[in-house]
């Protein structure tokens, strides 16, 4: 294995077992403030336990992202030195708001997590609130350091560096909203769909549990209501896409030849060297319609850039595909999910949609982990899109398959030891709604 | 003072933090390990419990220093990754398995199997990582570590190992014992907290050789330090109140006066990281790094400086509150939330 390939391995795997960790951090906070606020309004003590019990899988879900995100960090500057060398000063003003973010979800999660006896009511609220705020916000700065990967902007190029930088420019080039929309919104229908599901398998086996339904109901609410958003947002994703990033577009939809009304692929595999998309269905004109809204919208494809900047549109295709498909099956049953819950007045629970909220109880986890493969492989080879190489970005330092090793490994010990843990918290979770609780 | 220096204060104080707040997470950790004589359970509990609200704020001191370093010096920050790689990916696996390890122990059965093998992954990850954190930042100032303009190593991987960067390594995590131990005495109580000063003053002693090791080697292995530490206007005045403090928290342990102790060790370890900074100044990394070669532009540092400004009027509050909430009582007091 090279270096760049190693390095390339150690961030990928490092970003895609923090993202999981980062996603339930901005969003479970929200969930367990849900619970506490309805446990304070009406006195339902189920409502508490899940506050409390939501409250340690928090506890143990946010270390694990505080200490790998800590290793991004240092991960930045360990493998891709040459990128932040060149790009910190142009970059680095959200990844520091980002730190002040940051310390601000510690500090209140400290007081919210230990501080259930210690501080007023209120304040345990706002606690958890201001927890949900910076968690957000914290999302919200380090996605406007991908969008400018994806759209370098606020500098001058000169001689392969970087001058009149200007780094609030930097930090809002086009499309950043769009992205940040709809890392939020997947961050939100992930984490409410897994923990939905977890619900879903144990009011299967114990129909009664008014904690179970009571943790369904919110966890429905949040992950169905962000699922039902999500396709709104990724069409505004797209069409922003199609003009700031056609290579990325074109790629994603296996399309190589520029036109008018061309179609939409769904499935199929792209082949590169014959410049075709083979195995897919066909939608006609869809693509023009999907990217700019008009039937006959010309749509640049492929093979109108030059080859060396092309990414593998194979993998970018069916990390997309996989992508919007999982995004589809979460929307249709948050539909189902809704039409049921309008009908009857209350959290649908009949036990052959509790089996579809199951099934689709990994997908958004999938769902993000695809869409974010879309974004980082989409834009290869450049680390920065279209100025510096992925592969000029990379560290001198060799032997970079001792690091990946150890990270490797480490991180599939945390993985192993978190999922039992919180499996431990869930099983012995209450059937019966719990009586005496402070 | 100029844009550049005021952000390498920024980033010294922000280290100060680091060390008074999360070092002393660390050493209690290294106390964890040491746990012993008839009260050894006790001694792990109160350490837990002093440490777990707050041991994730104080973690965000070193990522603040860090997003400071790379935004404000992006090259010294590609200097310091490339050629510190080693000891800088031992302190991260230190760091994951110690906040991880600490978390689960609290989440995991309480049966005495589970707690121990989780309480030694958390003790000896909070040895590792004070060492190889030390042994890093006393490289910067060994001038060991050369780079080439861009900030890419000259050097091999092992630039960074040397007998003064070990006493630099040893001296950090005598000091982080040291404060950890003298923080405990103010939080416990009755024989626990004459177990936890007879640790303080133990720690005292071999802050004291490891910092003098450190000094005696820097005079052959980092001349700038040395000549820093001793020939500056300011080298005098710094090391009387350095040595001022240490032996005012040495005669409070020894007079049982706990606060002042606590207060003491504090403005002794915060002397010494900012001794250590003015005598770098004006280098970030010795001898081919200064704060003035490494700076962003000045759009972006004046910016920076704002956010921190910001930032602090912000935090500085919420940590007030922080504080005031889990280390106002004494103990005896409900505990939090017992996990479990």
């Amino acid at each position: 294995m090279t270096d760049l390939a190693a390095a390339r391995w150690l961030f990928g795997t490092s970003l895609a077992f923090h993202i999981l960790f980062a996603a339930v951090g901005v969003a479970l906070p929200l969930l367990m403030v849900l619970a506490e606020w309805r446990w304070r309004r009406t006195g339902s003590e189920v409502h508490l336990e899940l506050a409390r019990r939501w409250a340690k899988g928090a506890a143990i879900l946010f270390a694990v992202g505080a200490v790998s995100g800590t290793v991004i960090s240092f991960e930045l500057g360990l493998l891709w030195p040459r990128f932040m060398a060149f790009a910190g000063s142009i970059i680095g003003m959200p990844f520091s708001l980002e730190g002040f973010a940051f310390f601000a979800e510690a500090i209140f999660l400290g007081i919210y997590l230990y501080g259930w006896e210690r501080v007023s009511p209120r304040l345990h609220l706002a606690s958890g609130i201001l927890v949900v705020a910076s968690g957000a916000l914290s999302a919200f700065f380090v996605t406007l350091a991908n969008a400018w990967m994806n759209h370098p902007a606020g500098f001058a190029l000169v001689l392969g560096k970087a001058t009149d930088v200007r780094p609030l420019d930097a930090m809002f080039v086009p499309g950043w909203s769009h992205e940040v929309l709809h890392v939020l919104l997947s961050s939100y229908a992930a984490t409410g769909f897994a923990v939905a599901g977890i619900h879903a398998f144990f009011l299967r086996r114990a129909p009664g549990s008014a904690f179970h339904r009571a943790a369904l109901g919110i966890a429905l609410a949040v992950g169905g209501g962000a699922a039902l958003l999500q396709p709104l947002s990724g069409d505004l994703s797209a069409r922003q896409i199609a003009v700031n990033q056609p290579l990325k577009l074109a790629a994603a939809e296996g399309h190589f030849h520029t036109g008018r009304g061309v179609p939409l692929h769904l499935g199929g595999i792209p082949d590169a060297g014959a410049a075709v998309t083979r195995w897919s269905l066909e939608i006609p004109r869809g693509l023009s319609l999907l990217a700019f809204h008009d039937p006959d919208a010309e749509v640049k494809g492929m093979l109108d850039f030059p080859r060396d900047r092309w990414p593998d549109p194979v993998k970018v295709h069916l990390a997309f595909q996989a992508m919007v498909g999982l995004g589809t099956a979460m929307a249709a049953v948050a539909l189902l999910g809704l039409a049921l819950a309008w009908r009857r007045r209350e959290v649908p629970a009949g036990r052959r949609f509790l089996l579809a909220v199951v099934l689709t109880s990994p997908a958004g986890f999938l769902a993000l982990e695809a869409g974010w493969l879309v974004t980082e492989w989409g834009r290869q080879p450049f680390a920065i899109w279209g100025v510096m190489r992925t592969a000029d970005a990379v560290t001198p330092v060799s032997d970079l398959t001792a690091p990946l090793w150890i990270f490797g490994a480490l991180y599939l010990f945390l993985a192993v030891m978190v999922g039992t843990l919180l499996w431990r918290q869930m099983v012995h979770a209450p059937a019966e709604p719990a009586g005496g609780a402070p | 003072m100029t844009l550049p220096d005021a952000l390498a204060a920024a980033m010294a104080v922000a280290l100060v933090a680091y060390v008074l707040l999360g070092g002393a997470d660390y050493g209690g950790g290294i106390w964890d390990l040491l746990a012993s004589g008839p009260r050894r359970r006790e001694q792990r509990a109160r350490i837990e419990q002093a440490i777990g609200p707050i041991w994730e704020a104080n973690h965000v001191w070193l990522i603040l220093v860090v997003v400071v370093l790379f935004t404000g010096f992006p090259t010294a920050f590609a200097a310091v990754s490339t050629t510190l790689f080693v000891p800088l990916t031992l302190l991260l696996v230190g760091i994951v398995l110690r906040g991880a390890a600490f978390t689960f122990r609290a989440y995991d059965r309480p049966d005495d199997r589970v707690q121990r093998a989780w309480g030694l992954v958390f003790s000896a990850s909070s040895v590792l990582a004070p060492l190889v954190l030390g042994a890093a930042v006393g490289a910067l100032a060994s001038g060991r570590l050369r780079v080439g303009p861009d900030g890419m190593p000259l050097g091999g991987p092992a630039a960074w190992l040397s007998p003064f960067t070990a006493a630099t390594g040893l001296l950090a995590a005598a000091l982080f014992a040291f404060l950890a131990a003298v923080y405990l005495t103010v939080e416990a109580r009755g024989p626990l907290r004459e177990d936890f000063r007879r640790r303080a003053i133990g720690a005292g002693a071999a802050v004291f050789g490891a910092a003098l090791a450190a000094a005696v080697l820097s005079w052959r292995e980092a001349p700038l330090v040395f000549h820093g530490l001793t020939r500056r206007a300011w080298s005098i005045p710094l090391h009387l109140a350095t040595a001022a403090a240490a032996v005012s928290a040495f005669a409070a342990l020894l007079a049982r006066r706990f606060r002042l102790a606590r207060g003491a060790a504090a403005a002794q370890a915060g002397l010494i990281v900012l001794g250590w900074a003015a005598s770098l100044r004006p280098y970030l990394v010795v001898p081919d790094v200064t704060i003035a070669g490494a700076s962003a532009p000045p759009e972006t540092q004046r910016l920076l400086l704002l956010a921190l400004v910001a930032g602090t009027v912000t935090l500085v509050p919420s940590l007030w509150l922080l504080f005031r909430v889990f280390k106002r009582e004494g103990p005896g007091t409900p505990g939090g939330d017992e996990p479990g």
